[in-house]
C-alpha cells in the first residue's frame, strides 16, 4: 500500500495541499479527478519527490518513497518535451533502464531486448528507428508507456495520459494498465474525462484543493462528490444522464 | 595570396604554425562536443555567460601567478551558482539572472585585467592569439580535451537523459543538479582553452555554431557529437588557413568558417534544412 500522511505542499507560501491523507492500493487502477488547480499534479509531484513537501510523509509498504524511488515509473505530460531532440523511439524506451543500471553502466543486450519487447507490446515495434518528432501524439504516449514497462516498477503514475490522443492508443494504454493491475502493481492516473471514470478505474480520488473523497469508484463517484469538487451543474448533467440511460 | 601547397609547406617549416593548428583542432573538437549538450539543453545564453564570466578568474590568475585554468574555473562555477541562486530565490527569470550576473563578472574582469597586465594582453584575451601558443598551453589544452572526453563518455547516458527529459531523470533519483554543475565546470575549462584560440568574445560561437550545424544533419545524439567535433576541427583548420594566407585575425577567421558551414547546412541539410522545409511547404 502506498500511503500519503498529513502532506502539506506550498508554492511561495501559498498552500496548495494542506494536511492531505490518502492511500492507494496495489492491484488497483486508481484515478485522480478534480477541476484545474485542484492540486492533482502537485499531489503526484510531491509523491515523486519533484516538489518538496512542507510537512508529511509518503510511504510505500512502510518505507519512505525516497528509499524505493527506483520502484516508481512516471509517465509525464508530453507537452514539456523537445520533440526535435536527436533521439529515436528505441532510445527513448531504453532510457527506462537507466534508473536500475545506475552510474557508469551502459544498457546491455538484456536491456535492449526488453526495450524492443516493450515496443512490440504497445504495437510500435516497426517504429523503433523513427525520430520521436515523427510520431503522432498517441504513438508518442505509447512510447512513454513502453518506457514505463521497461522500468519494471511496482508503482506507475501517469499524468493525463489520454489527453490529445487517438482512441486506438487510449485502448492500447488501458490494456497495458490492466496487465499491470493484474500483476499486482499500483497504478495511479490523473484523469480529466469524467465520462469514462466508472469504466476505467477501480478506485477513485476526488480532489478540489485537497481530498474531497476517496475509495472504490462505485462508492465515491456520485453526484454529491462531483458537486463538491466541480459544480452542481456538472453533477446534474453527469448523473441525470446516467439515470436516464438506466 | 598563398595557395594550399604553400600553407602545407609552411606548416612543415614553422613550429608556431604546427602548435597553432594542433591547439585549434583540439579546441574545435572539445567545444563541438560540449556545445552539443549546451544547445540541446537550451543553454546557449548560459554558455555565453560562463565564457564571459571567467574573465576575472583569468585576471586573478595573472596577479597571483597561478594556473589560468584554476582561476577561471573558480569564477566560472561561481557565476553558474550565482545565476542559479538568483533565479531560484527571486521571481526573476533565469535569462535575466544570467544577464545581471555575467555582465557584472565581465566588468569586474576588465578592471582586474587593466590592473594586472598591459593592454596588449587584454586584446589577446578578447580576440585570441593562436599564433603565440606555448608548449604549456598545448599541454593544458590536451588535458582539458581528455577531461571533456572522459566526462562525456562516463556520463553519456546521464547527459542524454537530463538534456532530453530532466523530470524523468529526477524521478528515478538522478542528482541532476550535480550533473548540471559538472557540465558547467567542464564548460568553464573549455572556455579557458578556447580563449587562446578565438578569444573570450567568440568562444560562444565555437560552442554553438558547430553543434547547431551538426544538429541539422542527424537524428542521433552520438552522431551529433562526432559530427559537431568534426565540424569544429574543420572550422579550426580552414580558419587557420585563411588566417595565415590572407592575414586575417585567426579567431574571427575560424568562427567565420564555422558560420559558413552552418549556412551551407541550413540550406542543404536533409533533416531540417531550408530547402527541405520549402519543399514541404509547397507540397502541403
Amino acid at each position: 500500500m502506498l500511503s500519503v500522511k498529513n502532506l502539506t505542499v506550498a508554492y511561495d507560501d501559498t498552500p496548495v495541499l494542506t494536511d492531505v491523507a490518502v492511500h492507494f492500493d496495489a492491484g488497483k487502477i486508481t484515478g485522480i479527478i478534480g477541476p484545474n488547480g485542484a492540486g492533482k499534479s502537485t499531489l503526484i509531484k510531491a509523491m515523486l519527490g519533484l516538489v518538496k513537501a512542507r510537512q508529511g510523509s509518503v510511504l510505500y509498504q512502510d518505507q519512505p518513497m525516497r528509499a524505493v524511488q527506483k520502484q516508481v515509473a512516471y509517465v509525464e505530460q508530453r507537452k514539456d518535451l523537445d520533440l526535435n531532440f536527436p533521439i529515436n523511439v528505441f532510445d527513448v524506451v531504453l532510457t527506462g533502464t537507466y534508473g536500475k543500471l545506475g552510474l557508469f553502466r551502459d544498457p546491455g543486450k538484456k536491456a535492449k531486448q526488453a526495450s524492443q519487447a516493450a515496443l512490440e507490446q504497445v504495437a510500435l515495434g516497426e517504429f523503433a528507428h523513427r525520430q520521436i518528432g515523427q510520431l503522432s501524439g498517441g504513438q508518442l504516449q505509447r512510447v512513454f508507456v513502453a518506457r514505463a514497462i521497461v522500468q519494471e516498477a511496482a508503482i506507475i503514475i501517469l499524468d493525463e495520459p489520454f489527453v490529445g490522443i487517438d482512441l486506438q492508443s487510449e485502448t492500447a494504454i488501458m490494456a497495458i494498465m490492466k496487465q499491470w493491475r493484474d500483476a499486482g502493481k499500483t497504478i495511479i492516473v490523473i484523469h480529466h474525462d469524467l465520462n469514462k471514470v466508472s469504466q476505467y478505474f477501480d478506485d477513485l480520488v476526488v480532489m478540489n484543493h485537497g481530498i474531497v473523497d476517496y475509495g472504490p469508484t462505485e462508492k465515491v463517484y456520485n453526484a454529491r462528490n462531483i458537486e463538491r469538487a466541480f459544480s452542481a451543474d456538472l453533477s446534474a448533467v453527469l448523473f441525470d444522464e446516467q439515470e436516464v440511460a438506466q | 595570396m598563398t595557395s594550399m601547397p604553400a600553407f602545407i609547406s609552411a606548416l612543415g617549416r614553422y613550429e608556431f604554425l604546427q602548435s597553432a593548428l594542433l591547439t585549434a583542432v583540439m579546441v574545435g573538437i572539445m567545444s563541438g562536443v560540449v556545445g552539443s549538450f549546451i544547445i540541446l539543453r537550451g543553454m546557449s545564453l548560459m554558455g555565453d555567460a560562463i565564457s564571459h564570466a571567467v574573465l576575472p578568474g583569468v585576471a586573478v590568475a595573472y596577479m597571483l601567478g597561478i594556473n589560468v585554468l584554476l582561476g577561471a574555473s573558480v569564477f566560472g562555477i561561481l557565476a553558474a551558482v550565482l545565476i542559479g541562486f538568483v533565479a531560484t530565490h527571486s521571481k526573476i527569470k533565469t535569462d535575466t539572472s544570467i544577464g545581471v550576473v555575467f555582465s557584472a563578472f565581465y566588468a569586474l574582469g576588465f578592471i582586474l585585467i587593466s590592473m594586472a597586465e598591459s593592454a596588449t594582453n587584454l586584446h589577446h584575451i578578447l580576440f585570441g592569439n593562436i599564433l603565440a601558443v606555448s608548449d604549456r598551453d598545448i599541454m593544458s589544452t590536451a588535458i582539458v580535451l581528455g577531461v571533456v572526453i572522459l566526462f562525456v563518455s562516463f556520463f553519456y547516458k546521464e547527459l542524454l537523459i537530463t538534456s532530453f527529459d530532466e523530470t524523468y531523470a529526477k524521478t528515478y533519483g538522478l542528482k541532476t543538479q550535480v550533473l548540471h554543475y559538472g557540465l558547467m565546470l567542464v564548460l568553464t575549462l573549455v572556455t579557458v582553452s578556447a580563449l587562446q584560440t578565438v578569444g573570450i568574445i567568440l568562444v560562444v560561437a565555437m560552442l554553438i555554431t558547430p553543434a547547431a550545424t551538426a544538429f541539422l544533419w542527424t537524428n542521433r545524439l552520438g552522431t551529433m557529437l562526432f559530427l559537431s567535433a568534426g565540424i569544429g576541427a574543420v572550422s579550426a583548420i580552414s580558419g587557420l588557413y585563411f588566417s595565415y594566407t590572407l592575414n586575417w585575425a585567426s579567431g574571427p577567421a575560424i568562427v567565420l568558417m564555422a558560420a559558413v558551414l552552418f549556412a551551407f547546412s541550413f540550406i542543404c541539410a536533409p533533416k531540417q534544412g531550408f530547402l527541405k522545409w520549402r519543399k514541404g511547404g509547397q507540397s502541403a
